[in-house]
């Protein structure tokens, strides 16, 4: 596809804001502002950019642990996100859930799951929701490739399938379970026939590519809502950080690290839309993201913490 | 009107079906074969499969789809065929409908109703009989209860219902063939408070579930033989009601629990807990339990029924804690 002035313009923002923001979170952690697990985004971004701004405001979101940008893509406030990782009253969980825990009800962003492959289940169950309910909408999941190793990822996608459910199941192929890398992992390594194989339509898309993936993702959302049945996207990716800020990145050469981040899905694309932006553009989504994230990381400061009182709140209904 | 527990079961269900268009059930052989136990028989052809949904064997998956369904608004009960079954689950019950609330700054609600059969004593062995009702009672964000009565089989459902939170149920299968005679509009249960089922003086057998009907005959054994037992039904197996407990040790001085589960770790050891740190004054002698025998279960029913708790263990152990002080008194050097 070629995307005129405003598209591209949305896109390289989206990814932009991604970026940024976890180039925060990053320098954060290491001021010890942030804690936990962290895991990055960086050099992914063009799935979440392709994928999420295709979806209807209705349709339901959940993601893995790995989940920042999609959380901001869909409209959780930078704000929120920020005093979520700084575990404060003013996150998004209300410092409850943190990096791999974000959530927003109103967004109909249901996590945030950190166990591999457990977000899928709950996807197929959000979809026959809204399928009984009439409100024609669908639900989008978010894994990675590690998750295809797990006894759910087979289980919610046969599930789907035989239930006729409008599901979106986006793979996330960053050809790492952690620190193990894909062949290492996996007798089938193209995921996606995996999915062919529980008779889902499922197609290998360039994850690299934000116009690939919005092209793919537009196309599926549409079919999968026609259809009320699951579609399946494998994304080749790569990411560019370690697993999570605890991961001396063993296990992996430095070269192949470099290469990929010759692809870097931003840089590439800026190249690439290049007749329809220009230097300036470029300054000025820095400059507006820039603001963005000193004002997000400025409402985590000044958020409170929650108060310790209130320790057992929300374990239960009152 | 008479009706088995299992009826019961089935009408708590079918009430459930026609007063919420958003109830629907999920689980294995719950349709066409009418459930394993027959509980959801003719619900299929009354309320149609989209209601009544057959899922495949893949128990994360469709406890993981009610979970998904309930956070989306629907109002799913899901059936696990057994506890045994229900730990390919775990994590979607542990990790995601019990934590869900919480982890989300209480945004993300889980009005989400598990069923699942336990318990022994139908020579199905290792791996189709074992009390795990202890592993869910160990878990925030878990309502969990255990009708032992035809009558609560009939009225907790609906209760539970009204919960915008998880609430696994644990049916007995050694209770579903029990009858009863029931009022025709069924009572509302409080889940809030354990039940006294006898009332008595000379020692609290504390019990619930499948092991409620044993506790009930050693008490009508010990009442032959002069001894008068009050018996204690907790219903809801988290969060405890400690009060009720409390309040009988007050008036009897002596405890025996009684528990299907395995003693090391068990929900009697909680029990037992919770009486020490809130009742240690008020006893006269130690708490006493009876569980099932540290041993996967066996198939032979002699074996069988070893493993388990039953009326002459409770009458036994009864009989040890009101025999303590004179036990103590003759130690007690000359």
């Amino acid at each position: 596809m070629t995307p005129t002035r405003d598209q591209a313009l949305a896109m390289l923002r989206a990814m932009t804001r991604i970026r940024r923001l976890e180039e925060r979170c990053a320098e954060d952690y290491a001021a010890g502002k942030i804690r936990g697990f962290l895991h990055l985004y960086i050099g992914e971004e063009a799935i979440a950019a392709g994928v999420i701004p295709a979806l209807h405001a209705k349709d339901a979101i959940i993601g893995t642990y790995r989940e920042h940008g999609h959380a901001l893509l869909r409209g959780v406030s930078a704000d929120s996100i920020m005093a979520e990782m700084y575990g404060k009253s003013g996150g998004c969980a209300r410092g409850r859930g943190g990096s791999m825990h974000l959530f927003s009800r109103e967004h109909r962003f249901y996590g945030g799951h950190a166990i591999v492959g457990g977000g899928l289940p709950v996807a197929v169950g959000v979809a026959l929701a809204d399928k009984l309910r009439g409100t024609g909408a669908i639900a989008c999941v978010f894994f990675g490739d590690g998750a295809a190793a797990e006894g759910e990822f087979h289980e919610a996608l046969n599930l789907a399938a035989l239930w006729k459910l409008p599901v979106l199941f986006v793979c996330e192929n960053n050809r790492y379970a952690m620190g193990t890398a894909l062949e290492r992992e996996h007798a089938e390594p193209e995921i996606h026939k995996l999915a062919a194989s529980h008779r889902i339509g499922a197609e290998a898309i360039d994850g690299m590519d934000v116009l690939a993936v919005t092209e793919a993702a537009t196309q599926a959302i549409e079919r999968v809502r026609e259809t009320s049945a699951p579609w399946f996207l494998e994304c080749a990716t790569y990411r560019f950080r370690a697993h999570s800020m605890f991961d001396p990145e063993l296990y992996r050469d430095k070269a192949e690290v470099e290469t990929w981040k010759k692809r870097d899905p931003i840089a590439a694309f800026t190249k690439r839309a290049a007749d329809v932006i220009g230097e300036a553009d470029v300054a000025a989504i820095e400059a507006e993201v820039t603001a963005e994230i000193a004002k997000a990381c400025a409402f985590a400061e000044a958020s409170p913490p929650e108060p310790v009182e209130d320790l057992l709140l929300d374990v239960r209904a009152p | 009107m008479k009706l088995t527990y299992r009826d019961a079961m089935r009408e708590a269900l079918r009430e459930a079906l026609r007063t919420d268009p958003n109830v629907i059930l999920i689980g294995e052989d719950i349709g066409k074969y009418g459930g394993t136990y027959a509980v959801t028989k003719g619900l299929l052809d009354e309320f149609g499969p989209e209601r009544v949904r057959d899922a495949p064997l893949s128990e994360s998956a469709f406890v993981g789809a009610g979970v998904g369904a309930a956070i989306a608004g629907m109002r799913p009960i899901v059936e696990v065929m057994t506890v045994n079954f229900s730990l390919l689950a775990l994590d979607q019950i542990v990790n995601g409908a019990a934590a869900l609330r919480h982890m989300s700054g209480g945004q993300i609600e889980v009005p989400l109703v598990i069923r699942m059969a336990t318990g022994a004593g139908r020579q199905v062995a290792a791996q189709h009989s074992h009390s795990l009702e202890n592993w869910y009672a160990h878990v925030p964000g878990l309502r969990v209860l255990a009708p032992a009565t035809v009558a609560d089989a009939r009225g907790m459902l609906a209760v539970a219902l009204r919960e915008r939170d998880p609430v696994v149920i644990f049916e007995h299968v050694q209770l579903y063939g029990d009858e009863d005679e029931l009022a025709p509009a069924p009572a509302a249960v409080d889940l809030d408070h354990a039940a006294i089922r006898r009332p008595g003086k000379d020692a609290t057998i504390i019990t619930y579930g499948g092991s409620l009907p044993r506790a009930l005959a050693a008490a009508t054994q010990l009442a032959q033989a002069g001894i008068d037992t009050e018996v204690i039904d907790l219903r809801t197996l988290r969060p405890l009601d400690g009060d009720t407990l409390v309040a009988s040790l007050t008036r009897t001085h002596r405890a025996v629990i009684v528990d299907e589960g395995w003693r090391t770790g068990s929900l009697a050891g909680e029990v037992a807990a919770l009486l020490g740190e809130r009742a240690f004054w008020e006893l006269d002698a130690p708490i006493g339990r009876v569980c099932s025998a540290e041993v996967p279960m066996p198939y032979a029913k002699h074996l069988e029924l070893a493993a388990l708790p039953s009326a002459e263990r409770i009458v036994a152990a009864v009989k040890v804690v009101l025999a303590c002080p004179e036990d103590r008194r003759d130690e007690t050097p000359k």
